[in-house]
């Protein structure tokens, strides 16, 4: 075994890559709860990735047979129904996994420098995740797919003067047809998951050459033992996180299983009613909403009574999070050492999140409508008026190492 | 302090091996939907399900071809003649008592390799390479070319493969086994139902 | 707490599907009741598969499930098929069922679950005359539908009466009663239509999370006795 480990690594950096990554990849020892959500991101890529490639094997991306080919799926393929509904929850609990990973970020400024670059690629990673949800729901072909896609392509169209033909280069077709579930398949299943892949691994990359933050923001490269060079307060990613995460990943596979025996549908919220009735090009469902993880942004959309407003506010509320690292300007990295006025305010931002989640679910009414306009407000407010109030609030000190 | 170590290590060598064998036992289980999705879903199954032929029409010496799970299966009425001259070849084949179980069903290890002798029943796939092979019946002029004593049989065209009138095959070509006979029974004095036993 | 738990439930959005504004009545299905299936799956070929089909579900599937012999599958239930392994199609033109209700009558594998076994149910029990509509029948859960009240000879005709559904004649109050268990026994088959590995689902379930709860037990151990070097 040692021989061939031996005869390995002189042709490939095997032991290195173990050392870099796992064995001597010292992460500060303070980790809480919020730590666990970046190894199950992985798992659930994997996880996505796995049951994708065996619902391939039977799907069928032609809008005659997809949805009839999905009802094959649930009925005829040994175990096919449970393929799928990984899948489908997969999705959801991905979204649910990468949502707490960020607010991790926001709350102990992972953000913040030396790490401006992981939380870049980590956004576009969500956006990735974002296209790659957005194009896997058209593939099931059910009312919900074809009229969500229908409303978000037709978004391009507000752009002026290009508008209406970029829509219709996407779709290509006049509406939402067969052409564009076939180049949608193609994205979901090549193009999209191959992106992320690359990202994830850039992503992973630049934490590890800059290390983990932690709940206490202190650098532990900071203060390292001067015989051996390793941070007093870093301990090996493997054995000692390794093992720890395999418990947050039983912990949350149990819940996962949970749903997927269940609850797949999760009364709505994962697998629309609305979407077992085949898609018709000839009548919308009475109710269009997106799957709760793009409701915020989906709010926010019909929050501007201006077509072309609502859609560059819907853009504008993600991109503002690719600047995050640099509107923060607070002395102070994680939420534990600032003061009131930001703690204030990522509450108002996180009960304005929830309150945009639940607004983009439901028909819009005028005092909705008003509400989700306040919350927008908020949302956005955070981010711009962050350079302000980070520097005014009143920070506690910082100690020289990690608390327990 | 040093004897907590060694202590400590021998706790954690079975946790980390007790871990190792649940997990893999769990792994083992999740590859199972995965592994099983690839058998035949159930409308292969009802595509591949047994079919009923009617075989009162077959004239003797005549072949008819039905299909059953996407192969030929070729259904033949022998003569009286062709019957007994079937032990006449034994010595040219390499299996003349149908001794390897797997290329029929037990009702079908017999001298004529069937149930009722007139009416053989076989898989028209070539035991070598997945060819179909022709039938050649045995007043045929080209069966003087395969074998110069020819009764009646199948030539498979790819590789040279021979095969008599129970599907036997002959010694010295590519295929290594008789041609398959696949499981049938009767429903009627006519009517076949192939694809399931009795 | 309770109550912050409470009114958040409150809150959450109802999405369920449209129902006219009409009250839905629980169905109260229950899809482990083989007797009540096999009642259901008798009805529905009797009824509704004159006009509708449930394309993704084979007879064979059924029979299994719901504990038949293929003898008995093709005496009770196999008016429309010859092969057990067949799905429960028709052979009606569409452009017939267009001329006659005015549009093709649904596949009814997953209704189910896009409008809910309660929507079912009420709408079943919700057919009334209305001499203004070209079938003579009009429903509460769904207006102007164009499906005729096929089942009305179990039932005994209704009429709308300031909003609420009457029996026309007081006698057929018994055989209404026993209709609402017919109604209940045909939704609870197209339950079971809608998703036939729902009973498999609820088996596998506890035993994936009974095996992950005993996992945990090593990992946490595990986790334990490495993390003693730490604290």
């Amino acid at each position: 075994m040692n021989k061939m480990l031996d005869w390995v690594d002189s042709r490939f950096p095997l032991m290195s890559l173990w050392n870099e990554h796992l064995a001597k990849y010292y992460a500060p020892k303070n980790f809480n709860f919020w730590y666990y959500f970046g190894s199950l991101a992985l798992l659930m890529l994997v996880l996505q990735i796995v049951t994708g490639i065996f619902l391939t094997m039977n799907y069928k991306p032609d809008a005659e047979l997809a949805f009839g080919s999905v009802e094959y799926i649930m009925r005829d393929v040994n175990y096919g129904w449970l393929i799928r509904y990984m899948h489908a929850v997969g999705a959801s609990f991905f979204f649910v996994v990468v949502y707490l990973h960020m607010f991790r970020g926001l709350m102990y400024g992972s953000y913040r420098k030396p790490r401006e670059l992981v939380w870049l690629i980590g956004m576009f990673i969500y956006v990735c995740l974002m296209a790659e949800a957005f194009l896997g729901y058209l593939l099931p072909w059910g009312q919900m797919s074809y009229w969500g896609a229908q409303v978000i392509i037709s978004l391009f169209g507000a752009i002026p003067y290009v508008g209406e033909d970029l829509a219709l280069w996407i779709r290509g077709d006049y509406v939402i047809a067969d052409a564009t579930l076939n180049r949608f398949f193609a994205f979901h299943v090549i193009l999209v998951p191959l992106i992320l892949l690359v990202l994830v691994v850039l992503h992973i990359m630049a934490l590890h050459e800059v290390g983990s933050n932690n709940p206490d923001g202190v650098e532990i490269k900071k203060n390292k033992d001067p015989k051996t060079g390793i941070p007093v307060d870093g301990i090996p990613f493997h054995p000692y996180y390794s093992v720890k995460d395999i418990v947050g990943v039983t912990v949350f596979l149990m819940l996962f299983a949970g749903v997927i025996f269940y609850a797949p549908e999760l009364g709505g919220y994962f697998i629309e009613a609305n979407n077992f009735f085949p898609a018709d090009p000839l009548k919308t469902p009475e109710h269009i909403a997106p799957l709760w993880y793009f409701t915020p942004f989906y709010a926010i959309l019909r929050a501007i009574p201006d077509k072309l407003m609502g859609v560059i506010a819907m853009v504008a509320a993600i991109g503002i999070l690719f600047a995050l690292p640099w509107l923060d300007r607070s002395p102070v990295k994680s939420i534990r050492y600032k003061g009131w006025i930001y703690k204030l305010a990522l509450t108002l931002f996180i009960i304005s999140f929830f309150g945009l989640c639940y607004l983009g679910m439901v028909g819009p009414t005028p005092i909705k409508t008003l509400f989700a306009q306040i919350f927008s407000a908020i949302y956005f407010a955070f981010f711009l008026l962050m350079p302000i109030y980070s520097k005014l609030d009143k920070t506690k000190p910082v100690p020289e190492r990690v608390t327990d | 302090m040093t004897d907590n170590v060694v202590e400590d290590n021998s706790r954690r060598r079975f946790l980390v091996a007790a871990t190792s064998v649940v997990g893999a036992v769990g792994a083992g289980f999740v590859a199972v939907p995965f592994l099983t999705s690839f058998s035949p879903s159930a409308k292969a199954q009802a595509a591949g399900a047994p079919i009923e032929v009617d075989i009162s029409k077959i004239k003797e010496g005549q072949r008819l071809t039905v299909e059953w799970r996407g192969k030929p299966i070729w259904i033949v009425k022998r003569s009286e003649q062709n019957l007994q001259e079937l032990s006449s070849l034994n010595n040219k084949l390499r299996d003349p008592h149908s001794e390897v179980i797997s290329q029929q069903p037990d009702y079908a290890k017999n001298a004529g390799r069937s149930i009722k002798p007139e009416y053989l029943v076989l898989i028209g796939i070539c035991t070598h390479l997945g060819c179909s092979p022709s039938y050649v019946e045995a007043d045929n002029p080209a069966g003087n070319d395969i074998d110069p004593d020819w009764k009646g049989g199948f030539f498979c065209p790819c590789h040279g493969s021979k095969f008599d009138l129970a599907g036997r095959v002959y010694q010295s070509v590519p295929a290594p086994t008789n041609l398959v006979v696949p499981p049938y029974t009767y429903l009627s004095d006519t009517r076949l139902l192939i694809g399931a036993t009795a | 707490m309770k109550r912050v738990i409470l009114t958040l439930i409150f809150l959450i959005p109802n999405i369920s599907f449209a129902s006219g504004g009409v009250q839905l009545q629980h169905a109260n299905n229950d899809i482990t009741d083989k007797a009540s299936l096999q009642q259901g799956a008798k009805l529905f070929v009797n009824y509704c598969i004159g006009c509708h089909t449930a394309k993704y579900m084979r007879y064979q599937r059924i029979g299994k499930d719901l504990g038949l012999t293929n003898e008995e599958l093709q005496d009770n239930l196999m008016f429309s098929a010859e092969k057990v392994g067949e799905t429960l199609d028709i052979a009606m033109d569409k452009d017939d069922a267009k001329k006659w209700f005015g549009v093709i009558p649904p596949d009814l594998s997953v209704t189910a679950r896009s409008r809910g076994t309660d929507w079912l149910y009420t709408y079943l029990l919700s057919f009334y005359l209305d001499p203004s509509r070209p079938n003579g029948v009009n429903n509460l859960v769904f207006k102007d539908v164009g499906m005729p009240h096929v089942l009305w000879e179990r039932q005994g005709w209704q009429k709308l009466v300031d909003h609420k559904l009457e029996l026309v004649n007081k006698e057929d109050e018994a055989k209404a009663k026993q209709y609402r268990q017919d109604v209940r026994n045909l939704v609870n088959f197209l339950d079971y239509v809608g998703e036939p590995n729902k009973a498999a689902r609820y088996d596998l379930g506890w035993k994936v999370i009974l095996y992950l709860a005993i996992f945990f037990l090593f990992a946490y151990a595990l986790k334990k006795e490495y993390w003693r070097d730490i604290h």
